[in-house]
């Protein structure tokens, strides 16, 4: 069976006048429909690098993208990504946000009245609804993330692509999000692909944790399957021994066999 | 000040409960009241020290001017001589002798006209040079070098181009205003975060939706900044050029003044343009900060 999204092989290098870098090599990973895979790395292996790749905003070197077996290689609203500093635009309102993307790729297919609903739903989803006529400005930064996650999913994108999404919020607020994210992820099946640096996180939420090697040239170095049921619950998850050991493999992998050298 | 003024409330209102019913209502008013006194305060803080300045430079030059050698009317002179342009500014004998309000009038209408052609074309320009490398690399060499030339140096080449005084001025005001506006509006159309141009390829918003949703709103601030430089320059020009074109309009109002030696005229001229170019550069600041109210609160 053919897979729902594909990297084929993906090489990236960065030319910066005589000096060439290669960040990425020979990446394939193969996603099927309704999964949730997370690519976890330290900073600088180039998993956002990977992500946006994907997205669409940076063009591989070497091999490309598939998505129902067409390539992909430029942005589009079929690969709705949630960015790392929620990336609202501070001029329109929460409502507006979303509706701009809503506008855009219902433009033909929904009515006015339809269009409104759907933006008006998706806020009720990430149950920002309430504050659909604040500006960002006025919002916290976890609302923010929420409005974000709206705005993505509002899109119907074939995959939700994250780019750290919980990075820039504390701890609480994170595993709020982190619940609301599973939430809808258990209640709509999208296929998400996520960055992350954090091994709670990863292990919390994916079906799959690919996990890089350092860069210059990183490449997938293991992949592990996360073979816990849904709906899952943190409290639950913190005595559970595949919960557990899957832990102890992502932090084996990232701190014995592939330490971050310039952190050593 | 504020507040005392909340501190002693308290006090007035404690002997409210030995007679509640008639002791209560007036509370409410003394508040208001206090909040009264409190604007008039802070009014009063932001008007009175430049009052007292204006009075003080008053009285210096009066003094000064005072004496039967001085080639200057003092104050009290230029007031009883112009009290006639001070009264009256709305009247109008034909040909250029008329109020000052229809001077002003004139060199502002001027200055809307050729101002508002340097704002359209001012922030297209600076658009363009903005978002296409190519572009900066061969337009910013020249305009760097076009904006230094003095507005007046236009007005001959814009005279021998357009054959009369009224477009020739415009001209000059368009010329001198845009650069600023080009600037910064360019810098404005660098400096869109990365990520909003992100967010505009993933939703797919063709350039022109672009523009309108994400470069406008989110260069506004440095777009205002030009804008605002563009109508002091403007006013800066318009009283040079029309000294030399003549005609109705401040400027030549002055000159005018000037050959007939009515010192005092060109002294009220000159308070006049002095305020229009203050109340000029307060409404584009104004207008920017209401365009702008979400982008600098992000």
């Amino acid at each position: 069976m053919q897979p729902y999204l594909k990297l084929d092989y993906i090489g990236k290098t960065f030319t910066r006048g005589a000096v060439t870098t290669e960040v990425l090599k020979d990446v394939c990973l193969d996603i099927a429909r309704g999964d949730y895979v997370s690519i976890i790395g330290h900073s600088g292996c180039g998993k956002s690098t990977l992500l946006n790749i994907v997205a669409g905003l940076t063009r591989a070197t070497v091999g490309g993208v598939l998505l129902e077996n067409r390539e992909v290689n430029s942005p589009g609203p079929d690969r709705a990504v949630v960015f790392q500093n929620h990336s609202l635009l501070p001029w329109l309102t929460v409502y507006q946000n979303v509706q701009l993307g809503v506008d855009k790729v219902f433009a033909k297919t929904k009515s006015r009245a339809e269009r409104h609903d759907w933006t008006m739903h998706n806020l009720n989803l990430v149950q920002m609804a309430h504050a659909k006529d604040k500006r960002p400005s006025e919002i916290s930064g976890g609302m923010k993330q929420r409005v974000g996650i709206a705005r993505a999913l509002a899109m119907e994108p074939k995959v939700l692509l994250l780019d750290e999404p919980f990075g820039a919020l504390d701890a609480l607020t994170r595993a709020h999000l982190q619940d609301s994210v599973m939430a809808l992820h258990q209640k709509l099946n999208n296929t998400i692909l996520m960055i992350t640096h954090d091994v709670d996180e990863a292990v919390l939420l994916s079906d799959r944790i690919v996990m890089m090697t350092n860069g210059p040239s990183a490449r997938i170095g293991e992949v592990l399957e996360v073979p816990l049921p849904h709906p899952r619950n943190r409290l639950e998850l913190a005595s559970n021994p595949t919960y557990l050991k899957c832990r102890q493999r992502v932090l084996e992998f990232l701190y014995e066999r592939h330490r971050f050298v310039e952190a050593a | 000040m504020t507040l005392q003024a909340i501190k002693t409330e308290p006090a007035m209102a404690l002997p409210a409960p030995s007679a509640a019913v008639v002791a209560l209502p007036p509370t409410p008013k003394r508040r208001s009241a206090s909040r009264w006194l409190g604007m008039l305060r802070h009014a009063a803080v932001r008007v009175v020290p430049p009052l007292i300045v204006v009075v003080l430079l008053l009285v210096i030059w009066e003094l000064t001017c005072r004496g039967a050698g001085s080639t200057l009317p003092p104050p009290s002179r230029v007031l009883s001589d112009t009290r006639d342009l001070i009264v009256d500014p709305f009247y109008d004998h034909g040909g250029i002798d008329k109020g000052l309000f229809w001077h002003i009038y004139a060199s502002l209408k001027r200055v809307a006209l050729g101002y508002s052609l340097a704002a359209v074309a001012g922030i297209a320009l600076g658009t363009l040079v903005g978002q296409s490398i190519w572009a900066m690399r061969g337009l910013d060499p020249i305009f760097q070098v076009l904006r230094t030339i003095p507005p007046l140096a236009w007005l001959p080449l814009s005279l021998a181009a357009f054959r009369d005084g009224e477009p020739s001025a415009i001209f000059v005001i368009f010329i001198t205003s845009i650069w600023p506006i080009i600037i910064n509006t360019a810098v404005g159309i660098r400096n869109i975060p990365q990520d909003y141009r992100n967010v505009a390829a993933v939703v797919q918003l063709n350039p022109l939706e672009f523009f309108w949703k994400v470069m406008l709103p989110s260069a506004a601030p440095y777009i205002f900044t030009g804008l605002r430089i563009g109508i002091g320059l403007s006013w800066l020009a318009i009283i040079a050029a029309e000294m030399l074109i003549g005609g109705v309009g401040i400027g030549f109002f002055i000159w005018d003044a000037w050959n007939s030696s009515h010192i005092s005229e060109i002294i009220l001229a000159l308070v006049y343009v002095g305020i229009v170019g203050f109340v000029l550069d307060r409404l584009i600041a104004g207008l920017g900060k209401l365009v702008t109210h979400g982008v600098s609160a992000s």
